[in-house]
């Protein structure tokens, strides 16, 4: 039962603060049109499409309908999801669902955003609940300013240690013609950045950015039809567990025994299904959705690669740089481009290109193993793990 | 022929308003009630966990058992995490700038196992701590809405 399902071919648009020569069709069809021609197919070889942004963000609804035609959805079936940070992640296990469940071979993935064209602050805000969070809630930068509080008070971290992180996606982002910032920053320019909300500095946030991603998955059925090699999707998980924003710090302290539990739920699931013992040394690349510098710190350990508290002295010595144990984000990742509906997406194109030695300057040698994941809205989390060889057998 | 002019033009959404109006619900509407009109605070009790949910509402997600039991909360407590927010927007609730430097927190009430987000009357962020005692401080003219507190103010300095 079920469908073992590849990656096989990858668009994205050069991520930009800004792209007023286009709208969001035009936009979408960039990396739709960059995708089908990596994969070698036209757009009637595609049996359904999955598309995602926040719409509230354009503020313009029903993508799913109005960007048929640059889209390639043209009298196909689509699906549109909206997820927040996790859109474009979510979109690919859509994807993914719709392959292995063996109804579709080839199945179009498509993640995008104009941030430039709303005020993203005012728009998440409109994503929560207008009598217990909106009175005071203020946005993604605040919400997550608060997990770094409660993470350095929890582990004694510094404002220096989260700025290494900073520091590193925005140094990988040079190797990445598609990325939107490319700055070579140091520690001392990220500590000297203006505060946002304290402790989180202008140099700790992701920017704001227009783009567009498009990934193909196809069937172990198809997949010899594809010129370029298969990444395959070896297990996908994903876990939400919070209603209101200020919910998700009740059991984030280590004596509730969960450390951002929707990752750590859904990392655990992963390495489960694929057997996955010791993270950092089993895999080899991760292109993890890191919204702000604190993020590479904790994640490191609601993903297992180090000990709670540890995450400082991991990036500190190197482990996540390109030539480290497990590079973190090659292409720069989130810090370096957000264009929060394909920033998922971007992440398992990513690790596909990693997988199939594609990645061009920012490649990690002999890629086997890859972990994308997508983060969002209240502390929710997806996570893929994608690999060279086809899996023994089809996985959830 | 005129000459050709390249510019790219955008389209602003201008001063549009849609206007909505949203339910609170049964227990939410009791504890904005008891906010307005006795300056208390109330949360909602599992009858199986024993967690008590404030905010309210009518179902402990864990247990996904159903919520009836009122239980008083203090309007004091204890902040669980904070930040001084210093970048300006705009409150798509109000259409105001926020009046930034603010000092925010994530706030447990003595008495209630969740917690809620409010303000606080100070913007140096050294001198707040994980930890720290906090009490409402009540608007003299009050809606029914979060913002009938005004803040929450620290009572160790």
């Amino acid at each position: 039962m079920g469908k073992r399902v590849a990656v096989v071919g990858v668009g994205m648009t050069k991520q930009r603060s800004s792209r007023p020569d286009v709208n969001g069709q035009e936009l979408i069809n960039e990396a739709v049109r960059a995708a089908l021609e990596d994969a070698g197919i036209s757009r009637r070889d595609i049996d359904a499409v999955v598309i995602g942004n926040m719409d509230h963000f354009e503020g313009i609804n029903y993508v799913d309908t109005w960007s048929v035609d640059g889209s390639g959805a043209l009298m196909k079936p689509i699906m549109k999801l909206t997820t927040g940070g996790t859109t474009g992640t979510t979109v690919a296990m859509a994807a993914y669902y719709h392959v292995a469940s063996g109804l579709f071979d080839r199945v179009l993935a498509v993640g995008w955003e104009k941030n430039s064209e709303s005020d993203t602050t005012g728009a998440i805000i409109t994503a929560f609940d207008p009598f217990w969070d909106r009175p005071i809630f203020a946005g993604a930068v605040a919400g997550l300013a608060l997990e770094a509080t409660q993470y350095m008070h929890l582990t004694g971290a510094t404002e220096e240690d989260a700025a290494y992180v900073a520091v590193r996606e925005r140094r990988h982002a040079l190797n990445n013609p598609f990325a939107h910032l490319h700055i070579n920053l140091t520690i001392e320019d990220v500590m000297n950045s203006p505060y946002l909300s304290w402790p989180v500095k202008m140099g700790d946030m992701c920017p704001r950015t227009d783009g567009a991603c498009a990934v193909v998955f196809a069937s172990e059925d198809v997949v010899e039809e594809f010129p370029n090699k298969p990444a395959w999707i070896l297990a996908v998980a994903d876990r939400h567990l919070w209603a209101y924003t200020s919910d998700p710090y009740v059991n984030q302290a280590i004596e509730n025994g969960w450390w951002f539990p929707a990752l750590e739920w859904s990392a655990r699931e992963v390495y489960d299904k694929v057997g996955i013992k010791d993270p950092l040394k089993e895999i080899d690349v991760a292109e993890l959705y890191l919204p702000y510098s604190f993020a590479g710190l904790r994640y490191m350990e609601s993903l297992g690669f180090c000990e709670r508290g540890g995450g400082p002295d991991l990036v500190r010595s190197g482990a996540t740089d390109m030539g480290g144990e497990c590079p973190v984000n090659p292409s720069g990742g989130v810090m370096s481009s957000n264009a929060i509906g394909a920033t998922g997406l971007l992440r398992v194109a990513e690790c596909a290109l990693q997988i199939q030695g594609r990645a061009g300057d920012r490649q990690v040698p002999d890629v086997k193993i890859a972990l994308a994941t997508g983060f969002g809205g209240c502390f929710w989390s997806d996570v893929l793990l994608m690999g060279r060889e086809m899996p023994e057998k089809p996985r959830g | 022929m005129a000459e050709e002019r390249k510019e790219l033009i955008k389209l602003e959404s201008g001063e549009a308003e849609q206007p909505f109006c949203w339910s609170a619900g049964v227990y939410g509407s009791k504890f904005l009630t008891e906010l307005r009109d006795n300056k208390r605070f109330v949360g909602v009790k599992c009858p199986k966990c024993g967690k008590v949910y404030v905010p309210p509402r009518n179902v402990c997600g864990p247990c996904f058992a159903e919520l009836t039991e009122l239980v008083p909360v203090s309007d004091e407590g204890e902040i669980v995490t904070f930040t001084v927010v210093s970048f300006g927007f705009v409150d798509p609730s109000t259409g105001k700038q926020k009046p930034v430097p603010y000092g925010y927190a994530v706030i447990k009430l003595d008495g209630a196992d969740t917690y809620i987000l409010h303000y606080l009357d100070e913007t140096d962020p050294q001198k707040i701590k994980v930890g720290a005692r906090v009490k409402a401080v009540f608007e003299e003219e009050r809606t029914g809405s979060m913002l009938d507190v005004k803040h929450f103010t620290l009572l160790e300095r």
